[in-house]
């Protein structure tokens, strides 16, 4: 007889139960929203939630009750309309906020408080910008090999050592020659003290005994890394003020940064503001005069400027700067004596002018003034033209807790703004150049299309294919069908799970896999056929129909899993939405068509005696 | 409806198989070396505009007000109904990409105050290069990985069928692609190694038949076998190969245009796929002089001789 065991059922119960539980959230649909968060990161307080509820209702808006959460408020609207204007009036009211578009899922509280949620969808479906980046290693070492080149020349100066000038060979070496052959050993000296990572080798140059000092591979990828790390951070903060809810930034391959706004509409604002270029300056605070009275008259006493934080206190800095973003080479955070710092390291110029600096003025503070530069479109004479806009913001004031030139640290901050300065240093000192290598923007109705398009192609597949196996297997065919459409709220329940962003590609990796799911139940049917043909009877031709053709059901699938497999590996974006989903596809199929199915034959036939099977074809009778 | 007792002689026709594929190959050969692939977006970079208009427009007009502003040779095509435009421009020099996307607009806007922008993709020089390279990496590790795994599963007559069936496969889409001057992109790629996975599928199921059949049938002659197990295999060949072209006429017929020429490599696929599967790799397979020890791990011999 087929019977599954009990605990057999329930599995197969169970899995399909927990696929319907995880598939469930895609079935509400979204509405348009607001996202709001503040700009500094902190949680959105309750002033503004009432600003939020008054601006609307004055502006006569309709809105349903906003959701607070963690970080962000979320307003949902009616319609698309509402959702637009809202966000026109509350960019403008609210300040130090970020106003971002969204959809938020009409998911019921139960599901979300238990952690499932929706597909994500790919811009494709959507609508957004993606940008691909190039980040640009050659300069960001010709930067590093720069700093050594100047920092080698003041030593050799200092010391005294003639040599025939310094110059740069081949992008990663830079090789002198020395006057007087006595030095050489004084010279090595200065060269292991720069960074005795450095590989040296004692040479000849320009008929001189001389050096030929080349970076190690170790300085040249971690300075390759920092700068595509440092690249990813200063474009993070910056897709952050485009206001575009669920941004992606984030690292592709060796050299390659993604950027993907969904919902945005205007890639040429994006692009504005992601190719500004920051620097930094550390400058002395007037500590002798009232910032916040400078404020209120709007004029800063002679000798200072007035700046202000990132959380809007003013700030009276004095005029002559310390030391520029271009002498800075390097800066980390970390921890020193159990105190969250920032660990700073400048060039021998910058060291210099910091050393005269703290001499003069301990234990008063020293501010960090971040300056970024980006293009913006104003209107003149009712012509558009674009002009870049200087933003200085002071992003840390610190007390000089004594004397320090090359190396020192910035403590008294919380971990968190610790990180941060480290970031914004660096992102304002050592910009490498990027350059835009791609760009994909899709319409918001075009998205919407997209998603119609492959939801009918999908249903209209699944239902002829369901059609036809049910004419021509009859009940077994039908227990097929029951198979697919399992197999497709599995699929979705798993990218749910997965939260991998469902594309147009993906999309066909689901038809495709409509196709081809039924052929390991073709298999087993024509088997089982063939074994009734053979005079077997039902029950007995049922258990080998499923024993015989499990093999080859396995291996033709691992085939198809390999090809899939080489395709997520290799690929990006479409083809790896397409990859996932058609790899996902023959997991869960083999276990729908091949235990799936069995569940239900047995539990139709297998209990019983059974004189013929509804298999189709020429109607089978047992011996 | 399909008999499921077919009994043709399907070795027998081996040698019109063998000049019929022939000829493709080198109809397909010929294409791709005379007229070359028509790459798509993805790997010849350059940009691409979807633009919708109100009604029907006329495509000369729009490719002449392009060329009159200095784009050089701008492909103008409809795409997918009569009112939405695509443009395809090439790497436009020096200009700045943001640029040529926002004066192409101006341009069509000009002339038709209801053109509107949908889509915009751009792919720079260096992207496509590395796609190409990518793309043809992927496949012939795919490739490599499968023959392996049947080397593993069937020993290496068989491997070697699989492989030439899928050479074959490969070789007759790319062909169909570069005669008929359609775009060639990432996507077709993706379509190309779906279509060596489901022609492997068709492949291995019938392999795996044969080898059964080799350890039943003792007596048969290799021919009779692989013959006896085509036609044992006929009915779910073309019922999944049916099943299959249904749901990707469906995708080709109302995905949209975007994923058309997706849908339409893998309908050929599909189609060159089973009829290899039957031909190409019993073929070669047969004309390796396949003989049961090729087939039959040692290890299940000796379970197999067991009283």
């Amino acid at each position: 007889m087929n019977r599954f065991p009990l605990w057999g059922n329930l599995l197969v119960a169970l899995i399909m139960l927990g696929g319907l539980v995880f598939a469930l959230p895609n079935i509400f649909g979204d509405d348009p929203a607001l996202q709001i968060t503040r700009e500094d990161g902190n949680p959105v307080t309750e002033i503004t939630l009432s600003g939020i509820n008054s601006t609307l209702e004055a502006e006569g808006v309709e809105f349903f009750e906003p959701e607070v959460g963690d970080q962000a408020v979320v307003v949902r609207f009616p319609d698309v309309a509402s959702q637009l204007r809202a966000s026109e009036v509350l960019g403008e009211t609210l300040t130090f906020h970020i106003v971002a578009l969204t959809l938020a899922p009409r998911t019921p509280a139960w599901l979300t408080a238990i952690g499932l949620e929706p597909m994500s969808l790919g811009l494709d479906l959507r609508g957004g910008v993606h940008f691909l980046y190039q980040v640009d290693l050659d300069s960001a070492i010709d930067q590093l090999i720069q700093t050594y080149v100047q920092d080698l020349r003041t030593r050799l100066r200092q010391e005294t050592i003639r040599n025939t000038g310094i110059e740069i060979v081949g992008g990663d070496t830079i090789q002198f020659g020395v006057m007087d052959p006595e030095t050489m050993n004084e010279a090595e000296q200065i060269i292991r003290v720069l960074d005795p990572l450095l590989l040296i080798n004692r040479t000849t140059v320009d008929g001189q005994p001389g050096f030929q000092v080349q970076l190690s591979p170790a300085q040249i990828t971690e300075r390759q890394n920092f700068a595509i790390q440092q690249n990813t951070i200063t474009l993070r903060n910056r897709v952050n003020e485009l206001g575009v809810a669920e941004p992606v930034v984030q690292r592709q391959g060796l050299n390659r940064i993604v950027v993907q706004l969904p919902g945005l509409q205007d890639p040429a604002q994006a692009e504005r503001i992601l190719g500004a270029t920051a620097t930094l300056e550390f400058r002395l605070v007037d500590w002798e005069n009232d910032p916040y009275e400078a404020d209120q008259n709007n004029r800063p006493p002679l000798g200072s400027l007035l700046r202000y934080h990132r959380d809007g206190r003013p700030e009276l800095l004095r005029r002559d700067m310390i030391v520029s973003g271009d002498q800075l080479t390097d800066a980390s955070f970390g921890y020193s004596q159990g105190q969250p710092a920032v660990f700073v390291r400048l060039n021998s110029q910058g060291a210099n002018r910091m050393l005269e600096t703290t001499q003069a003025n301990l234990r008063r503070p020293m501010s960090v003034l971040y300056i970024e530069e980006k293009p913006e479109l104003i209107e003149r004479d009712g012509e558009e033209i674009l002009r870049n806009i200087r933003e200085e913001t002071v992003i840390s004031t610190a007390t000089i807790q004594g004397v320090f030139s090359s190396n020192f640290q910035i403590t008294g901050l919380s971990p968190f703004e610790g990180q941060d300065l480290a970031l914004m240093l660096r992102a304002g000192a050592l910009a490498t150049p990027i350059l835009k290598v791609e760009e994909r923007t899709i319409g918001p109705s075009l998205g919407q299309d997209n998603i119609e398009r492959g939801r009918t192609a999908v249903l209209t597949g699944l239902l002829l294919v369901a059609f036809f196996m049910a004419l021509y297997y009859r009940t077994f065919g039908f227990t097929a069908d029951l198979a697919l459409f399992a197999n497709i709220v599995l699929i979705v329940a798993l990218l749910s799970m997965l939260q991998a962003s469902l594309t147009l590609p993906g999309i066909a990796g689901i038809v495709l896999t409509v196709g081809m799911a039924v052929d390991a139940n073709v298999l087993i049917f024509e088997r089982i056929r063939e074994e009734l043909r053979n005079g077997n009877s039902p029950q007995a031709s049922i258990r080998a129909g499923y024993e015989k053709a499990f093999s080859t059901i396995a291996d033709a699938n691992i085939t198809t899993l390999i090809a899939a497999c080489v395709l997520f590996v290799f690929g990006t974006g479409p083809i790896r939405g397409f990859a996932t989903t058609l790899g996902l596809g023959i997991v869960t199929s083999m276990f729908t068509a091949i235990i799936g199915t069995r569940a239900v034959i047995n539990l139709i036939y297998g209990n019983r005696q059974v004189e013929r099977l509804a298999i189709g074809g020429s109607g089978f009778k047992s011996a | 409806m399909l008999s499921s007792r077919s009994n043709i002689n399907f070795m027998g026709f081996r040698r019109v198989a063998i000049i019929f594929s022939a000829l493709l190959i080198v109809l397909s050969l010929g294409s791709l070396f005379s007229r070359g692939l028509n790459f798509g977006l993805d790997f010849s970079g350059g940009y691409l505009l979807e633009i919708s208009y109100a009604s029907e427009v006329d495509l000369a007009n729009i490719r002449s007000v392009l060329v009159d502003e200095g784009f050089e040779n701008p492909l103008v095509q409809n795409f997918g109904t009569v009112s939405e435009v695509l443009v395809r421009l090439m790497p436009q020099g020096a200009t700045e990409d943001t640029e040529t996307r926002d004066r192409v607009i101006e341009v069509l806007q000009t002339q038709d105050p209801s053109a509107e922008l949908q889509r915009f993709e751009f792919v720079g020089p260096q992207v496509g290069e590395e796609l190409t390279e990518q793309g043809g990496l992927a496949m012939l590790i795919a490739l490599i990985l499968i023959f392996i795994y049947v080397m593993l599963r069937f020993r290496w007559k068989f491997a070697a069928g699989t492989i030439s069936a899928l050479v074959h496969d490969v070789i007759i889409v790319f062909g169909f692609f570069s005669l008929f001057g359609l775009a060639f992109d990432l996507t077709i790629v993706a379509a190309l190694l779906a279509t060596i996975g489901y022609s492997l599928n068709d492949t291995i199921v019938v392999f795996d038949r044969i080898r059964e059949n080799f350890r039943v049938m003792r007596r048969g002659t290799p021919e009779e076998i692989i013959n006896a197990s085509i036609n044992q295999m006929l009915a779910r060949t073309m019922i999944t190969s049916f099943t299959t072209l249904l749901v990707l006429l469906c995708l080709f017929l109302l995905g949209g245009e975007t994923v058309a020429g997706f849908a339409l490599a893998l309908i050929v696929g599909v189609i060159i796929g089973t009829y290899s599967s039957i031909y190409v790799a019993s073929s070669s397979a047969l004309a390796l002089n396949v003989s049961p020890t090729d087939l039959i791990p040692v290890k299940r011999e000796e379970i197999d001789d067991m009283p």
